[in-house]
């Protein structure tokens, strides 16, 4: 029982439980964008179940593949499989088992919503982590694609097809994506540097990633805006989402105009606070 | 900033956010407009005082971005219960909003900012204070609407502390200011949010 307890110690912080939380409530925002009031329990649970599941698993993946640049990197060589606490043909197979777990929950409960769950893994583990990530810094598109995939998924499952606010839905997410991507990346810039990371900072500069940090912020909180609009979210909810917009758009401009450590470290954590809330007003401004 | 001030601007926030959402009944677009200006930058205060903390203060734009509140709340005040004065505020409440962009953005070594940042906030803050309390005593308004009065005291305090802290000139030291400042933030929103709601 104590080693089962210590397993899980080790392993909690390779699901990066923080990530997995958001991307998961993105994906019960999609589904209730279509179905709400929710009474199916039995789908909900499914759809719960199936994106911790895969959403964990790659992100075990992702982090089994890198354990040798995060080992590198002083923000995250203490994690467990860059400082040799778990063993790496272990956490390969725990990954793997949970993503084919999530992966067919998924597709029994829906065969396109399975088929969306898929490729967002795909994208995230083969695409992004093993192919590009290492090569260009723009392979935090596809980061971003396999980011919103989860959202998608979960209209599709609500919805059983694909519609145009699923994409909105879904683009709002690539956007905010590089948002915090590049923000964590220019304040921990030595450490991507040290592990031979390519990075929008390191390739492009500061002021460009600013710039495109301000751009994806605006284009970002356009997407959620049309979507919100797009399921007939209530006026009031839909007001509330435009006055965290333009929290986030002032911010975005502040990050370009005024840059300082500070105001990038506020964006980085509002960005998140954004993405939450918007994931909220989605769930029950529909209601 | 402890962990009590968090949760105190925490309950602010969501507090400005409900109002933001339920609106208040029967408005035209204006005030509506300047109601959720005012609660939305409340939100936002209280998120980014939550996630940076006290030292978002010391920003020099909090100066103008704090007078946008008493702004937006007095002139959806004025709209919505002195129709013969509407225009006339609307267009005092540009002139002043401009003059204190200007004033904070030119360097001036005189005392022409800190006159233009006392004028307008008075007339603003006298408003919020006066009005609905005038009201509820004349029996226009139910007698809680004068909450929302109490509320644009608690705004005007809050304004001045810290007004005369950022010119360095302070009415209280520092520590006690921001010591103060989440409960103040979240009994003004209380008073605004009740005073709405019943009145």
């Amino acid at each position: 029982m104590n080693a089962i307890a210590i397993k899980l110690r080790l392993y909690a912080p390779l699901i990066k439980s923080l990530q997995t939380g958001l991307l998961v409530s993105t994906g019960l925002a999609g589904y209730m964008s279509a179905r709400c009031p929710v009474f199916n329990l039995f789908t909900m649970t499914g759809l719960l179940f199936s994106l911790v599941a895969s959403i964990s698993g790659s992100t075990i993946l992702n982090m089994w593949w890198d354990r040798d640049i995060d080992a590198k990197m002083g923000r995250t060589q203490q994690r467990p499989l860059a400082a040799g606490k778990i063993d790496p043909p272990e956490a390969f197979w725990v990954g793997l088992v949970l993503s084919l777990l999530g992966v067919g929950l998924a597709v029994s409960l829906d065969l396109l919503y399975g088929l969306i769950i898929f490729a967002g893994l795909f994208f995230d583990v083969v695409v992004y982590t093993i192919w590009l990530k290492r090569r260009t810094c723009w392979s935090i598109v596809w980061g971003g694609i396999s980011g919103g995939m989860p959202i998608l998924a979960g209209r599709v499952l609500g919805l059983g097809s694909i519609d145009e606010t699923a994409i909105l839905l879904s683009l709002g997410i690539l956007f905010w994506i590089p948002t915090h991507i590049l923000t964590f990346s220019m304040r921990y810039f030595a450490d991507y540097h040290s592990a031979g990371v390519p990075t929008f900072p390191s390739t492009y500069g500061f002021g460009f990633t600013r710039a495109t940090i301000a751009t994806s912020s605006i284009l970002a909180a356009l997407a959620m805006g049309f979507a919100a609009w797009g399921i007939g979210m209530d006026w009031g909810f839909l007001r509330l989402l435009g006055v965290l917009s333009v929290g986030l758009l002032v911010l975005a401009i502040a990050v370009t105009v005024r840059p300082s450590e500070r105001v990038s470290f506020g964006l980085f954590k509002y960005a998140s606070v954004y993405m939450l809330a918007a994931m909220i007003l989605v769930m029950i401004g529909v209601m | 900033m402890t962990h009590l001030d968090r949760v105190l601007l925490l309950i602010t926030g969501l507090l400005a956010a409900y109002q933001v959402v339920i609106g208040i009944d029967g408005l035209s677009t204006l005030p509506m407009i300047a109601y959720t200006i005012a609660f939305g930058i409340l939100l936002i205060a209280s998120l980014l005082l939550i996630i940076l903390g006290f030292d978002v203060l010391k920003s020099p734009i909090v100066v103008v971005v704090s007078t946008i509140i008493p702004l937006s709340l007095s002139l959806g005040l004025v709209w919505q219960h002195l129709a013969p004065v509407r225009t006339p505020y609307l267009i005092l409440i540009i002139l002043g909003f401009l003059a204190i962009i200007v004033t904070r953005t030119i360097s001036m070594h005189n005392k022409l900012p800190t006159i233009v940042l006392a004028t307008v906030h008075g007339i603003s803050g006298l408003t919020i204070v006066l009005l609905p309390i005038w009201l509820s005593l004349r029996g226009e308004m139910q007698p809680l609407y004068s909450l929302v009065g109490v509320g644009g005291a608690l705004i005007s305090i809050g304004g001045l502390l810290l007004s005369f802290l950022k010119t360095g000139k302070p009415i209280l030291s520092q520590a006690t200011v921001l010591l103060v400042l989440p409960g103040l933030l979240l009994l003004m929103t209380i008073c605004f949010v009740v005073g709405f709601m019943f009145g």
